[in-house]
């Protein structure tokens, strides 16, 4: 199958999705400009993480307003597969592909460590090789990752199961301890009420090879070429 | 022109040299270039005829010193190479610690990539005072956070580095920024113009008033009261301009056409203009109106003088300009046509027609004044001679003293650092901070990459050629506890003013000792700078910093596989202490905690044993002899063995032998030791390598499950601490102390 990336002026994970995708996974990958808008031919799109357009003013308020942002909006409300990374995440939520925002770490510092995660949802096409509840290391790297929306936003979330993965202990304990930047309800990622657009501030593509310390962040990759191609 | 003037560029002395050589009055243009072009940051006058001492050639060696970075080979079977330099940003960051370190970081990556390599690491060696002083706190976070804020952006990278805490560094804190890149070996760039009539392209950022005489005020010591006012010449980095510039380049690079390209560094135009040139003999000439400015209204002076950043300055081959020039724009970044290559070896600069500048290369570079300073013993030397460190009382409570040590910011963990650096991106990184070495794995490539960042300044204040030459050998040792071979170093020897002659000969026995090192090692320079006139004039005289000549040493790993780390990994393995134990306590974080400061004759290290040692360890672990590796170091064998234990809160038992002081015993900080565990059923197998190498060794305890870390000395139970208690201390002591929650 094919993946489309799109490279921002400032993108600078685009090239480990596609190391990923291509070299472990095994498929094929596209790079899309940002200033493009041909989306033909591909199967699903990951936005990658980075600092797109500098991120100077809020992160991924830029990048919403680009070429390939658009066409990816279409895309997605026509049912493709679109996941967000990071910096894709806060692009998602900037472009109204998924509901919230952003705030600082609650540190107000950059954050790049190994956290634990609970899948809360292993029903959408980018989670359902995992257990439901089963724990993931992989590792975050952001400095605005301090998830928040209105508390109707998030009853909704909760309520529909759009959380899909929270910040937890090793063990899975959810709580404030493990929680490294302040978010709400721990909220890791999450998913459109439809489950074709998909949201998360860790870095799978950091945790898909036993050589960089964990292979946990691989079968979301694998879930989504699963879902398309059977 | 004024007498005035002419002194804030160059020397009385040295203005009657460009007189004779150019045989004429230079205009204010003029001046400027020379006063950029023969400061000591740009001419090494005072330390070049020092640097001829370092060996730089070795077969692995593919570019030595001479050009942006020096480039060793990596995978012979692949032609894949990496490139690296480290250089200092000091001045600056004390100015500005947040734009100072972050233009820092960004100027050691252009380095790098402008040679062709993709930067794939960056490390950072930061010298402060002590964290009780408020201003010294604003500037360590405002540096980390620069270094965070640019490396993080930029996607490279920031996979290690060092940090030491000394008051020497309160008034002059060191930033040293490292780069490494990986390239293609038949895609290598190199900055020497070529081509009569090739046109010379500027690229990236536009230039603006920022940072003018940079270069300059580099080469100057510190007034308290001129700081504020130099404000106006720290510049402002850009990380996402940097990014753009990254990938445009390596892009055009994969085109036909371009025959030259540099950064503008330092001295901005002038430097990258004169420094092409006189590596191709050949000219260049510029139209200084056809630069892209910021704001209006600059003149020909500031513009040659400027040091903006992320800029680079390209000689392409005529006709192929638009081409590159092209890609350059896709990426929405500024490039013209500036200038042209000439025949005649001269600078020639033109502002709107008219003639303002008319230089001979040779006069700027070749020309430049050459310094022998004299130097001389300094007193304290002499009065070290005498120090004894049996007048010290022998502590009562050992536990306490580990833990004031554990608790001690250069000792205590860097996480509060290396959390806030992606250290992750670009997914190379194999051994993540907190071990000896980073380690990264090449993509496409069997081989792995290691490196580390070392230089115990303590050491090189007290005995400067030792310090110098253990600066070298732990760099190198930290990269064998990795597994890998040592194979080149880069260097940045910050040291104070060198026209003080007690100053000079620090630099010029911490450079006798490196150049030793590095022969025996075979771990030729093949990059560096020099950063004088670290020092501060206080009411109570001059302060300079410790001599630190900060080393980083690149190895390489066969088999990245094989990658070895400093953390105990199982319960029942044994402990054993390869190398000797003397008990020399002088210049270590021990005798800064009992005396509060640093005497005696400093650490001293035997060169043809610590090769020995590093060659056993590295074949100990391609033979899957040992499960972990940990150089001994600051705070000796206790800190050592608590350090091991911390990653899987695993405990330890030791018992010591040696007829040595216990606390000198524990912690001594004695060269030329690591400290390896090894399984039970192997400890029969690497005792006898070892003894076939000629290095001593004997086991001295255990690894536990129990969580508690015991040392015993001829049987006497000495420490007990719990791993956990301690580790709490280690993880977080930094944070409490720059957060000033002391």
């Amino acid at each position: 199958m094919k993946f489309g990336i799109p490279v921002y002026p400032g993108s600078n994970c685009d090239r480990d999705v596609g190391w990923v995708i291509e070299k472990v996974l095994g498929h094929e990958v596209r790079y899309l400009w940002h200033k493009e808008r041909d989306l033909s031919g591909i199967d699903c799109i990951i936005v990658p993480g980075g600092f797109s357009y500098g991120d100077y003013l809020r992160a991924g308020a830029m990048a919403k307003l680009s070429p390939v942002t658009e066409a990816i909006c279409e895309f997605a409300e026509r049912g493709g597969l679109v996941m967000g990374i990071c910096n894709g995440f806060q692009i998602l939520l900037e472009a109204g592909l998924l509901p919230g925002a952003m705030l600082p770490n609650k540190t107000l510092s950059f954050i790049c460590e190994f956290v634990h995660l609970k899948v809360e949802n292993n029903e959408i096409p980018f989670t359902h090789l995992y257990e439901k509840g089963e724990i993931l290391r992989i590792p975050i790297a952001h400095a605005e990752g301090n998830y928040t929306c209105t508390p109707e936003t998030l009853k909704e979330l909760e309520e529909n199961g759009q959380v899909v993965v929270r910040y937890c202990s090793p063990e899975g304990i959810v709580s404030e301890e493990f929680n490294p930047n302040g978010s709400l309800n721990n909220i890791a990622g999450i998913c459109n009420k439809k489950g074709n657009v998909f949201g998360l501030m860790p870095h799978p593509e950091r945790a898909s090879e036993a050589i960089v310390g964990s292979v946990d962040g691989y079968r979301m990759f694998e879930s989504i070429v699963r879902s398309v191609l059977v | 022109m004024d007498r005035e003037i002419i002194e804030q560029h160059v020397t009385w002395e040295e203005y009657q040299r460009i007189l004779k050589i150019l045989g004429r009055e230079p205009n204010l243009v003029e001046l400027g270039i020379f006063s950029a072009m023969w400061s000591e940051h740009c001419s090494y006058k005072s330390s070049r005829p020092h640097l001829k001492k370092f060996p730089t050639e070795a077969p692995w060696v593919v570019q030595g010193p001479g050009e942006n970075a020096g480039i060793i080979m990596v995978d012979e079977e692949n032609q894949i190479c990496a490139a690296f330099k480290v250089e200092s940003h000091n001045h600056p960051s004390f100015i500005e610690p947040f734009h100072g370190a972050a233009t820092g970081v960004g100027g050691i990556l252009r380095d790098v990539f402008t040679m062709g390599a993709r930067p794939v690491a960056c490390m950072d060696s930061l010298r402060f005072g002590e964290l009780n002083d408020s201003k010294m706190r604003y500037v360590a976070k405002g540096v980390v956070s620069g270094i965070s804020h640019y490396g993080n952006c930029v996607g490279v990278p920031t996979v290690g580095g060092e940090v030491y805490f000394d008051s020497c560094y309160q008034t002059n804190p060191l930033v040293n920024a490292f780069a490494l890149g990986i390239v293609k070996k038949d895609k290598i760039f190199y900055a020497k113009a070529a081509g009569v009539g090739n046109p010379v392209i500027y690229v990236g950022a536009k230039t603006g008033r920022d940072g003018i005489h940079g270069a300059t005020m580099a080469s100057e010591e510190f007034s308290s009261e001129e700081e504020v006012e130099k404000k106006v010449n720290v510049q402002v980095g850009d990380p996402f301009m940097e990014k753009l510039l990254i990938e445009a380049c390596l892009e055009a690079m994969e085109k036909d056409g371009i025959v030259a390209i540099q950064d503008m560094g330092a001295a901005g135009l002038t430097s990258s203009s004169v420094e092409m040139a006189a590596r191709g003999g050949v000219g260049v000439r510029l139209e200084l109106d056809k630069v892209p400015t910021r704001e209006e209204g600059m003149t020909p002076y500031e513009i040659m003088l400027s040091e903006s950043q992320e800029r680079m300055l390209v000689v392409c081959e005529k006709g192929k300009e638009e081409e590159i020039m092209e890609v350059f724009r896709r990426w929405d970044l500024d490039a013209c046509v500036i200038g042209e290559v000439i025949e005649e070896p001269v600078l020639r600069l033109f502002w709107y027609g008219e003639e303002v500048a008319e230089l001979p290369i040779k006069a700027l570079t070749d020309e430049a004044p050459v310094y022998c300073r004299p130097f001389k013993v300094p007193e304290y030397i002499k009065e070290n001679l005498s120090y004894d460190q049996n007048r010290i009382p022998e502590p009562e409570d050992y536990n306490e003293v580990v833990k004031k040590l554990l608790d001690s910011p250069t000792i205590a963990s860097k996480r509060w650092i290396y959390r806030q650096y992606d250290h992750m991106v670009q997914i190379n990184t194999v051994v993540y901070p907190e071990s000896d070495a980073a380690v990264l794995r090449v993509k496409e490539s069997k081989k792995g990459i290691a490196i580390s960042s070392d230089c115990n300044s303590r050491y090189c204040y007290l005995n400067p050629y030792e310090g110098g030459k253990i600066a070298v050998a732990e760099a190198a040792r930290n990269v064998a506890c990795s597994g890998a071979i040592p194979r080149a170093i880069t260097d940045c020897l910050n040291f104070g003013s060198p026209e003080d002659p007690e100053i000079m000969w620090q630099f010029v026995k911490a450079t006798d000792g490196m150049a030793d090192a590095c022969r025996v090692l075979e771990t030729p320079v093949v990059s560096g700078n020099v950063s004088f006139y670290n020092e501060t004039t206080t009411d109570r005289g001059k302060r300079a910093v410790f001599p630190t000549p900060t080393v980083v040493c690149v190895g390489v790993l066969e088999d990245v596989e094989k990658r070895m780390t400093s953390f105990f990994k199982e319960e029942g393995d044994v402990i054993v202490l390869l190398g000797e134990n003397v008990g020399n306590i002088s210049g270590s974080e021990y005798q800064k905690l009992v005396e509060g400061e640093f005497r005696g004759r400093g650490q001293s290290i035997d060169l043809a044993f610590e090769r020995a040692l590093q060659r056993a360890i590295v074949e100990a672990i391609e033979k899957g002899l040992v499960k972990s590796a940990h150089d001994v170091s600051e705070g000796g064998l206790a800190v050592n063995l608590f350090e091991s234990a911390f990653e899987r809160e695993l405990g330890f038992e030791v018992d010591f032998e040696d007829d040595i002081r216990t606390d000198f015993l524990l912690f001594g900080e004695d060269q030329s030791r690591i400290v390896v565990t090894v399984a039970k059923e192997k400890v029969e197998e690497l005792l006898n390598f070892l003894e076939e190498k000629t290095v001593p060794a004997k086991v001295v305890g255990v690894v536990t499950g129990t969580g508690k870390g015991i040392v015993r000395h001829k049987g006497r139970e000495v420490i007990n601490l719990s791993i956990k208690e301690c580790k709490e201390v280690y993880k977080n002591s930094l944070e409490r102390k720059l957060t000033g929650m002391l």
